[in-house]
């Protein structure tokens, strides 16, 4: 009632109330979209809930059965295990390694090299990747692949027999270019004078980037390769060109609950699993708070005597 | 030693940054590259070093020849004007670092890192990072590092620019001294010509990818065989002014000059320091008429600036012998100190030897 009279009322008293009605929206709809269904997986992994029949009538609670289930599961370790292979090869030996090599050699190149090599790169990156996987498709494709065709090898069937080498080097080429922009930024602000100290001082390159340049860039290593390896652990897009096949061979997690729940029907045991990845998830998300964290402990300039 | 032939390098987009040098330095010369920004004269050090690959043209250290030698294998060390410390080693490692490159022992190199830097008072520092050191702490530390290898050459890229300007006063003593003790042939790249007079054996001024000079500091200072050396030399700029020569006198900016020696009949540009100038109160034919316009305080003298018709000339006067502005004065140059150039070439004093090589 003072507010109503009091003529400007004080911004100590108006600031919460203000400040609560903006933020309100957002916290809101990160409630909906964001927090409610991360609490409703892990009811739904507590359940027996299926698409169809019985239980998705009337689901009941199965405590941790499918938790026990899934460890126990010949499928669910093998995802696991081609996960670990997608995210070491494709993210942090292809993406990272490629990245970086690329950034390297166009360090000091100015001009077309340089333009049309980071134009190409930042193009895998940016095209939607429903057109991306129907590239690779036709790329791949054993009757009138373009890789046949250069290869001179017609009939080899790469999706068929060698399903995961297909996808690590899809997902090498469609995620180089955050890592090889990331690294560029890093090397240029490697100070010159450093590594050419380094040079006359006789060191190989292979010493140079021991010395001097990874000394330096540490940091944004840890970070490129923490966040492309939780891109990478719950990328999606590898469903669109083999769907997980054949029999499984290139079936990583995300696709595993894919299949497993909207395909297969159990929604109670691949909310299960996706807590599983979550935590996983949490695992990578701390880490690099953390590291984020150190770094700006770091940064804090120490008093020279 | 080293040489250089023929020395020259143009960047793409056709700037020519070295233009065609011939240079010859000792065993144990400490030797100035001076010049205005763009000169060339970091190119050129750089190209000595093998970091810039030159167009065309030879060098050699030592009497090898080096030209297409990579850098590492030069025997050169490089003093950069950031100094370059790597900031994760300690003093130690980084001063070591060239050593380790080089496979010795583990032992042998730290101990030849304490050595070096007892030598340059860095002992107490060994174990610190670069971040933790001032900024001539870490100038040192470049320096010990750059003589722990025991190069044939030193080369310095302005190490003493980064240096607050009493500080840069120690650090050239100190660097002058370490130069003589040991011997070590320099190549000294600086913008600050006060710093090249001081510390340099021969100085090389470079305007636009040439020299304009080569001499003894001495040499230099007093006969500089352009206008530009003469303009770029000194801690005032030189007064730099046309006139003739004709009928047994120099006629300059209203003055009438004594003709001196050598000098033929027709247009000149006359050249005198103004430390080499006295104020006279009272007119004189000899002398440059003109009403004082500033007066700036150099501490132990004063800067006078006279204008005189279309001309300003600087004298420098004693304590307590400065004009107030607005009045008239005449400055006359003292005998024998005036420099007479004729289509830019020194024509009297007669140049010294050896120069404009």
């Amino acid at each position: 009632m003072s507010r109503l009279k009091g003529a400007p009322s004080p911004p100590s008293a108006a600031r919460p109330v203000g400040t609560a009605g903006f933020v309100l929206p957002a916290l809101v709809l990160i409630g909906v979209f964001l927090v409610f269904p991360a609490l409703w997986t892990i009811y739904l992994g507590l359940t027996d809930y299926r698409l169809t029949g019985l239980e998705a009538a009337d689901p009941r609670v199965v405590g941790l059965d499918n938790y026990t289930a899934a460890l126990g599961d010949e499928r669910f370790r093998g995802s696991l295990w081609l996960t670990v292979q997608f995210v070491l090869g494709s993210a942090v030996i292809g993406q990272a390694v490629l990245g970086f090599a690329i950034a390297w050699v166009l360090r000091d190149r100015r001009g077309p090299v340089k333009r049309v090599t980071e134009g190409l790169v930042l193009l895998a990156w940016i095209l939607p990747s429903s057109v991306v996987a129907f590239l690779w498709i036709a790329l791949l494709d054993r009757d009138e692949g373009t890789l046949n065709a250069l290869l001179h090898t017609p009939g080899a069937a790469w999706l068929l027999d060698h399903p995961m080498p297909s996808i690590i080097v899809f997902n090498v080429w469609r995620g180089t270019a955050f890592s090889m922009m990331l690294y560029g930024a890093a090397l240029s602000n490697v100070p010159p004078s450093l590594l050419e100290t380094a040079r006359l001082a006789g060191a190989s390159t292979l010493q140079q980037l021991r010395d001097v340049v990874l000394p330096h860039i540490k940091g944004h290593v840890l970070t490129n390769l923490l966040l492309i390896s939780l891109w990478t652990f719950n990328d999606f897009s590898t469903f669109q060109i083999t769907a997980g096949g054949p029999d499984g061979r290139s079936e990583i997690l995300p696709v595993y609950i894919y299949n497993v729940a909207l395909s297969g029907g159990r929604l109670g045991f691949g909310a299960a699993i996706s807590f599983l990845v979550l935590l996983v998830n949490l695992v990578f998300a701390v880490a690099y708070l953390r590291l984020l964290r150190s770094r700006r402990t770091d940064a804090t300039p120490k008093a020279a005597p | 030693m080293i040489a250089l032939r023929g020395l020259t390098k143009e960047f793409p987009g056709g700037v020519r940054a070295l233009d065609g040098l011939d240079l010859e330095i000792a065993d144990g010369e400490f030797f100035a590259l001076l010049g205005p920004s763009g000169c060339g004269k970091t190119t050129l050090l750089r190209t000595i070093a093998g970091l810039e690959t030159p167009t065309s043209g030879n060098i050699w250290i030592g009497g090898t020849e080096v030209t297409s030698v990579p850098p590492g294998k030069r025997d050169v060390a490089m003093v950069f004007q950031d100094y370059a410390l790597f900031p994760h080693m300690d003093v130690t490692a980084n001063i070591a670092y060239p050593l380790r490159i080089r496979k010795v022992p583990r032992s042998r190199r730290e101990a030849r890192a304490a050595e070096t830097a007892s030598r340059l008072s860095l002992s107490e520092l060994l174990s610190r990072r670069p971040g933790q050191l001032s900024g001539g702490q870490q100038q040192r530390v470049a320096l010990a590092r750059a003589v722990a290898c025991h190069p044939r050459a030193f080369l310095f890229d302005e190490p003493l620019s980064n240096l607050d300007a009493r500080l840069r006063l120690e650090a050239r003593t100190f660097l002058k001294r370490l130069q003589r003790e040991l011997a070590v042939t320099t190549v000294f790249v600086t913008h600050d010509q006060g710093e090249a007079l001081a510390l340099a054996d021969r100085i090389a001024v470079m305007s636009a990818g040439r020299f304009t000079q080569v001499g003894t500091p001495t040499e230099v200072f007093q006969r500089p065989a352009n206008t530009f050396t003469a303009a770029f030399i000194g801690s005032t700029p030189m007064n730099l002014l046309p006139g003739t020569a004709g009928d047994g006198a120099l006629r300059v900016a209203g003055a009438v000059l004594p003709l001196p020696g050598g000098v033929p009949d027709g247009p000149i540009v006359y050249g005198v320091r103004p430390e080499y100038m006295d104020l006279s109160p009272t007119p004189r034919a000899d002398a440059f008429a003109g009403k004082v316009a500033v007066v700036e305080n150099l501490g132990t003298a004063h800067l006078v600036t006279l204008e005189s018709r279309e001309h300003l000339i600087q004298a420098v006067v004693p304590e307590g012998a400065e004009p107030s502005a607005g009045t008239a004065a005449w400055a006359v140059p003292r005998p024998g100190r005036g420099l007479v150039y004729r289509d830019d070439r020194l024509v009297s004093p007669s140049p010294a030897n050896g120069e404009n090589r």
